[in-house]
């Protein structure tokens, strides 16, 4: 088939600019072929380059002790816990799939995330996800979440992978452009990991897994644009997932990496065969040479360009060591995949490859990848003119709340708020039987075996803060992870986070990125969590604009003792509840100020971040000295909200709790919804007060108590009362009511 | 006692019914899917997962598995043989256990701690399960809903084949509590003669408290001691 001729308009119809273009002739000295073109608008693209984020992220902290693979050397972060074992971690987005295809969209996101941890020899042991949707009143943004959460749930539930935590928010903004965030914490021995290299001339390339197909093609550069009334046209841009191959694939590579078998592998997600040649063979400062007659197809015809591109799912590239394919070819055929040699390692730095007995492409490996030849940019920051409007905004003019019972019913069956029990439960969050605290609460727990130790996770990340104050809305995004972790009794370690904006080309869009991400390097530092890597998402913009800018943060925590996990509900009847932490009137930005008076308006809370370490380290130990028996972070809906869910979130054990503590008679509603930062509620056996209370005391961390555990209600001095029925139905029922229509 | 669990491709439970064998003090050992011998084992388990991905009907390929020649010779001889979640539904799909699993009934998977209740306790699989206690185990299924027509619900009845049946914690069988639309709520039956169980909740996710339950020990403990 005749190649079409490359011109610099065609270039330019591949999202490539005239600069890049010119970039491009300048590296190879002559016009580049139609395959070669292809190569470069993918690689160069915003998805697999980061050209317009780098410079930023590279500002996050990125080193600490307990780091074995610095953020950006391999596919996914490894963190130390010790006993020689290592946890690998990664979020990722698959936002524009799942607007056009949910299911599938969402089905091979996590299904791509996923290979990046097993990739480095990571067995996964949890999936988590962040989602966002526009209001459920739309049949739209139903189907959208339904798809959703089955793609989720199909891919992860037949891998075997248990999904034990998540967050998901619903706002306007993201009717046109939802957001679906998957990540993968995977435990690996120190001395079993793989890494994503080739090198050494004469060991063969391996192509392991499904066949190639027009699946995909062009993929990450849909990624890399806007979203507009044609993007359904994109649907065949969408991969289709099977998870079930997937795990056939995930036995296999485990096994050729615990047997020494290779040299390195990498996963084929964006770009698919281009990016995992190119990474690998700048990687090694090596080169490959393909042969893409050996590559197994779906279908004949496929061109040069298309099998280069294709974005087919589960597969992987493998450069296997010299007389080893044998031992990697029986491998295979047990899981019944498919493997082909493709090609060899050379030393000259050149990615050679042939098609149907012609070169049709011939570019060094490093002029395309990040941190080699891919572009860099420095874009044009300027703050947004609402900030200061909406920063500005005077509460005093806002009616005061009548009825703090109805005001209360509102927000507690927000569908911000309520149990995501119905989504959970279509998640297998139990197989591998590890998982020691399950879905619903602060962070997921499960435990290490053959140790003492266990992991806590959770993914979280609030738009509508960064949206109103972008710098301090990153820092409460990693402050609010790290206080769910310490709930369950747990360090925090590290994170990975996946930073979703709008069009960076828009100076107001990337003052929104970079502030949020100088936000998310000052939280890292100061409670001592550096980022081992992430993803970044631009162009979350539909027809009627940006998403709230959302960066997530998938945290990781160190549990040194299972025994002394720490659940969120009450536990048991009389013991005394504290709250730590001050609390202010600050309403900007809460769920209240949505549901009650529907605005999103405000500065939002004040964040102090050494006091925010101080009192998560004060709490930990508490903790850790055994006198806490539940502990739950206070952050969406306030102090009331969490104190209704202490009470019900064991749903076959709820208990009451008599709040004597009253708040002031002015506005009290402002002191009740508040979502002021660095706060806690533990309860306690009445036996350790004293104890507790010095505790916080001699650390200068405000400690207040509340009232005691029991009784069938919530009941808040004389103002007001709510049977557990009642919460349990608000709490547990409306996601449903709404869902199955 | 010598204890085989069968490996599928797609079975994504093998492992955590090794280890609850292995706890309980089993000699367990995997069997993969291609191979043709069963011989010395005591039990046979089929886990938990997804064989082939059951994009078809769960269970459908599985039985034509090598292995699963074996696994049918094996049963008639008498030997022991436990299905849990998918490795029921390939028992219903090879005919070692009567009727079928069709979709829940709200059309999602559900994943959830249940109640059931021990309908014959006189089997070798519950006859150490304390009198009136209801079982607190996770199901984890999007194809569980257990069918069967009148006449074989029935016979099942007749011939005390229904061996777990949804329940509350306080062991009322009631239609509030049944999680997938099963009939008669029943979780597992066995053949008439008694040696093949099939039953949709996971007794290896409940054999230590760390994981929330303990039950789980309680039909373990019955085959090592039948």
């Amino acid at each position: 088939m005749q190649e079409p001729r490359v011109t610099p308009a065609l270039a330019l119809e591949h999202g490539l600019s005239e600069e890049e273009y010119q970039k491009i002739l300048d590296i190879l000295g002559r016009t580049p072929t139609f395959t070669e073109l292809g190569i470069f608008s993918v690689m160069w693209s915003e998805h697999c380059s980061y050209k317009n984020s780098i410079a930023e992220i590279k500002t996050l902290p990125r080193t600490g002790p307990r780091l074995l693979v610095g953020a950006g050397e391999e596919n996914a972060g490894l963190v130390d816990i010790g006993d020689g074992l290592a946890v690998c971690f990664k979020i990722e987005s698959h936002n524009h799939p799942s607007a056009v295809e949910p299911y599938q969209g969402a089905a091979t996101g996590v299904g791509g995330i996923m290979r990046d941890v097993f990739s480095m020899g990571a067995r996964p042991v949890a999936a988590l996800n962040s989602l966002r949707f526009g209001p459920l009143d739309q049949a739209r943004n139903r189907y959208l979440l339904d798809g959703v959460v089955r793609g989720i749930a199909d891919y992860g539930n037949c891998l075997g992978v248990p999904t034990i935590a998540g967050e998901i928010y619903f706002e306007d903004c993201y009717t046109h452009n939802p957001l679906v965030n998957a990540m993968t914490v995977g435990i690996v021995r120190h001395d079993q990991t793989a890494t994503a290299v080739a090198r050494g001339a004469g060991n063969p390339v391996f192509l392991i897994g499904s066949r190639t197909g027009r699946d995909g093609i062009h993929g990450a550069t849909f990624a890399s644009e806007e979203l507009t009334e044609t993007s359904e046209e994109r649907r065949p841009n969408v991969q289709v997932g099977d998870p079930f191959t997937e795990k056939l694939l995930l036995e296999a590579t485990l096994e050729m990496i615990r047997k020494r078998l290779l040299v390195g592998i990498q996963d084929m997600g964006a770009a698919g065969i281009t990016c995992s040649t190119t990474e690998m063979s700048a990687k090694g400062n090596a080169g490959m040479e393909i042969d893409l007659d050996k590559v197994p197809l779906r279908e004949p015809g496929m061109t040069a360009y298309e099998i280069m591109l294709s974005e087919s799912q589960e597969r992987m590239l493998a450069v296997v060591k010299k007389g080893r394919e044998e031992a990697v070819r029986r491998i295979c055929r047990k899981w019944d995949l498919i493997c082909e040699q493709i090609g060899e390692v050379i030393d000259e730095p050149i990615l050679r490859v042939y098609h149907q007995g012609k070169t049709v492409a011939e570019v060094p490996p490093y002029s395309c990848v990040l941190g080699g030849g891919a572009p860099v940019y420095h874009r044009e920051a300027r703050r947004p003119a609402y900030l200061d409007e909406v920063q500005s905004f005077d509460f005093e003019r806002l009616p005061p709340v009548a009825d703090l019972e109805a005001a209360f019913r509102k927000v507690f069956s927000s569908p911000n708020i309520v149990s995501r029990r119905w989504v959970y439960q279509q998640y297998d969050h139990m197989v591998q039987t590890s998982t020691v605290v399950h879905p619903g609460g602060d962070a997921a727990v499960i435990r290490i075996r053959g140790t003492r130790k266990g992991i806590a996770m959770k993914t979280d990340g609030n738009g509508r803060y960064v949206y109103l104050n972008p710098r301090r809305g990153g820092q409460i995004a990693v402050a609010e992870a790290a206080r769910n972790v310490v709930c369950t009794g747990a360090l925090p370690l590290a994170i990975t986070n996946c930073l979703n904006f709008g069009n960076p080309y828009k100076p107001e869009m990337f003052y929104l990125f970079k502030e949020a991400v100088a936000g998310i390097g000052d939280a890292c530092r100061v409670l001592e969590t550096p980022v081992t890597g992430g993803n970044v998402s631009f162009y979350n913009e539909g027809p009627e604009g940006a998403v709230y800018p959302t960066p997530v943060i998938g945290m990781i925590g160190l549990i040194e003792d299972i025994a002394q996990v720490t659940p969120a509900a009450f536990q048991s009847e009389g013991d005394e509840i504290y709250l730590i932490g001050r609390t202010a009137p600050e309403i900007g930005g809460s769920e209240f100020l949505k549901v009650v008076y529907q605005k999103i308006t405000g500065d939002i809370p004040a964040l102090d971040l050494r006091r925010e370490k101080a009192t998560q380290q004060a709490v930990l130990g508490a903790i850790r000295r055994g006198w806490v028996r539940s502990a739950h972070d206070i952050s969406d809906g306030g102090l009331l909200v969490a104190l209704a869910e202490c009470c019900i979130l064991n749903p076959e054990r709820s208990l009451g709790a008599h709040i004597h503590w009253v708040p002031p008679k002015e506005r009290p509603e402002w002191w009740l919804f508040s979502e002021s930062q660095s706060r806690f509620l533990l309860s306690v056996p009445p036996d350790r007060r004293r104890q507790l209370e010095e505790w916080f005391r001699n650390q200068h961390i405000p400690i207040q108590r509340l009232g005691t555990v029991g009784g069938s209600e919530l009941r808040l001095a004389s103002i007001l009362a709510l049977p557990l029925k009642e919460l349990q139905e608000m709490y547990y029922q409306t996601l449903p009511r709404i869902m199955e229509w | 006692m010598r204890s085989a669990v069968i490996v599928f491709p797609g079975s994504n439970c093998d492992m955590d019914v090794f280890q609850a064998l292995k706890q309980m003090g089993c000699r367990v050992e995997f069997v993969w899917h291609k191979e043709h011998r069963l011989e010395g084992f005591d039990l046979v388990v089929l886990p938990g997962g997804f064989s082939y991905g059951d994009y078809l009907r769960a269970g459908a390929i599985a039985r034509f598995s090598p292995i699963m020649q074996e696994v049918v010779r094996f049963a008639r001889k008498g030997g022991r043989v436990l299905g849990i979640c998918n490795g029921f539904q390939i028992l219903t799909e090879a005919g070692l256990l009567p009727g079928a699993l069709l979709r829940n009934r709200n059309l999602r998977f559900v994943c959830q701690f249940v109640y059931v209740r021990v309908e014959n306790p006189h089997t070798g699989f519950t006859h150490r399960v304390p009198p009136g206690r209801a079982l607190h185990i996770p199901i984890a299924h999007g194809e569980g809903n257990y069918f069967i027509d009148p006449q074989g619900l029935q016979q099942l009845e007749d011939h005390h084949q229904i061996v777990f049946r949804y329940a509350t914690a306080n062991n009322e069988v009631i239609p509030e509590v049944n999680p997938n639309g099963s009939v008669a709520n029943i979780a597992g039956i066995m053949n008439r003669e008694g040696n093949v169980l099939g039953m949709m909740p996971h007794p290896e996710r409940a054999v230590e408290a760390v994981l929330g339950s303990e039950d789980g020990r309680w039909i373990f403990e019955s085959l090592m001691t039948a």
